[in-house]
C-alpha cells in the first residue's frame, strides 16, 4: 500500500495514519451509511477472516443499535474511517443497517407528538 | 411494510432517529443551544473538498489538499428506546458550506438561529433551507445588550416565505430552547401535511 503524500495534509496530525485503518479506502463498499441509519450487530460470529481492533470496536459498540453519528463519536473516529469499516462489517454478515429512508421522512403526526412531549418533559 | 425489512433485526429497523439541523452565522450560539437541551458529543469527519465546496473556499497556499477535516457538535435527546432526536449544528465557517447537504439529508427540520446585531450572517441558511424546500425556524437569539425586535420586524428583514416563523429565544436557557424545538417540530408537521395535500402522488 503506498499511501499518497496528499491525502492528509500535517495540520491532520494524528489523523495522518487513519488511512491504515482502512487499507487506504475513502469510500465503504455498497451503499452509503447514512449518518443516522442505525446499525446493529447481526449476533453472528466473526468470519474466519481475523477483524482489526477497530472493527471489534465498532462491533462492540452496535450490540444495540446506534446511529452512525454516535458510533463514530463513541469510537472517536472520524465518521469516514467509521463508514469504511462498517461496510467491511457489512460485508461479512456481522452487521445490518436500517434503509437511510427509515430516517428521512417526515414521520407520522404520533410520532411527532411524541417527540413535542418528550421534549415538554425534559 | 415491514415485511420489506424483514431481514433486518427488529431493533435497527424499529429505531427511529430524527435530525434537527442547527444553522446559523458563525458564534451565534449553535453550540450553545444544543448544550442546553442535551449532552453535546463531538464528531469527527474527515471530508473530501467537493467542487461547491471549493468555489466558496478560499483555498491559496491549500491548492493540494484534498481532503478537510471538519470537528462537529452534535447533541441527541432520548425520546423513548428506540426514538431520538438528534441536533446537529452546522459549521459556522463558510469554507464548510459542502458539509451541509450531508446535515440536511433527511432532516425533520432546521433552525437558523439569528442575532439582530447582524442579522446578514443568518442569510445564506435562509436562502439555503428555501431553495431546497426544507422547513425551518428563525430562532432569534435575544443577546444581552441587543436591540429587541418583533418577531414582524425579524420575517421582513429576512423577507421570509408567508408562514415561515420566527420565535424569540435565548439559547443559554433550556425551557426557552425546548420551546424553540417544540415549535420546530409542530411546524414540521404542519408543513408535511400542507406538502402531502399539494401533491398527492408522494403521499405514503
Amino acid at each position: 500500500m503506498r499511501p499518497e503524500e496528499e491525502w492528509y495534509d500535517n495540520d491532520a496530525g494524528p489523523l495522518v495514519r487513519l488511512y491504515v485503518l482502512t487499507s487506504g479506502r475513502a469510500r465503504e463498499s455498497g451503499p452509503v451509511f447514512d449518518l443516522l441509519a442505525a446499525v446493529q450487530a447481526t449476533g453472528y460470529e466473526p468470519a474466519p477472516q481475523p477483524l482489526s481492533p477497530e472493527q471489534r470496536l465498532l462491533l462492540r459498540i452496535c450490540q444495540r443499535p446506534q446511529t452512525v453519528a454516535d458510533i463514530a463519536s463513541e469510537s472517536n473516529l472520524p465518521v469516514s474511517v467509521v463508514r469504511v469499516l462498517l461496510g467491511d462489517l457489512r460485508n461479512a454478515g456481522l452487521i445490518t443497517a436500517s434503509r437511510p429512508s427509515r430516517s428521512s421522512h417526515v414521520p407520522d403526526q404520533r410520532i411527532l407528538q411524541e417527540v413535542i412531549d418528550g421534549l415538554r418533559a425534559l | 411494510m415491514a415485511s420489506a425489512h424483514s431481514e433486518l433485526p427488529a431493533g435497527a429497523d424499529e429505531f427511529i432517529a430524527l435530525k434537527i439541523v442547527i444553522a446559523g452565522g458563525f458564534g451565534v450560539g449553535k453550540t450553545t443551544l444544543v448544550g442546553s437541551v442535551s449532552e453535546v458529543r463531538p464528531l469527527q469527519t474527515d471530508e473530501p473538498m467537493t467542487e461547491p465546496g471549493l468555489s466558496v473556499d478560499d483555498i491559496r497556499g491549500v491548492e493540494r489538499k484534498a481532503t478537510t477535516t471538519v470537528a462537529l457538535d452534535y447533541g441527541r435527546i432520548t425520546i423513548r428506546d428506540g426514538l431520538c432526536l438528534y441536533l446537529f449544528g452546522t459549521p459556522g465557517q463558510d469554507r464548510f458550506w459542502f458539509m451541509w447537504d450531508e446535515l440536511t439529508r433527511g432532516a425533520l427540520a432546521a433552525v437558523v438561529l439569528a442575532d439582530t446585531r447582524r442579522l446578514e450572517a443568518c442569510f445564506p441558511a435562509v436562502d439555503y433551507f428555501e431553495n431546497r424546500s426544507v422547513p425551518f425556524v428563525v430562532g432569534v437569539n435575544c443577546f444581552e445588550g441587543a436591540r429587541r425586535y418583533t418577531e414582524a420586524s425579524v420575517s421582513a428583514a429576512l423577507d421570509l416565505d408567508p408562514g415561515t416563523p420566527v420565535v424569540m429565544c435565548d439559547a443559554r436557557v433550556r425551557e426557552s430552547v425546548k420551546n424553540l424545538l417544540i415549535a420546530t417540530v409542530q411546524y414540521a408537521g404542519r408543513h408535511a401535511k400542507l406538502v402531502a395535500a399539494t401533491s398527492p402522488t408522494t403521499a405514503e
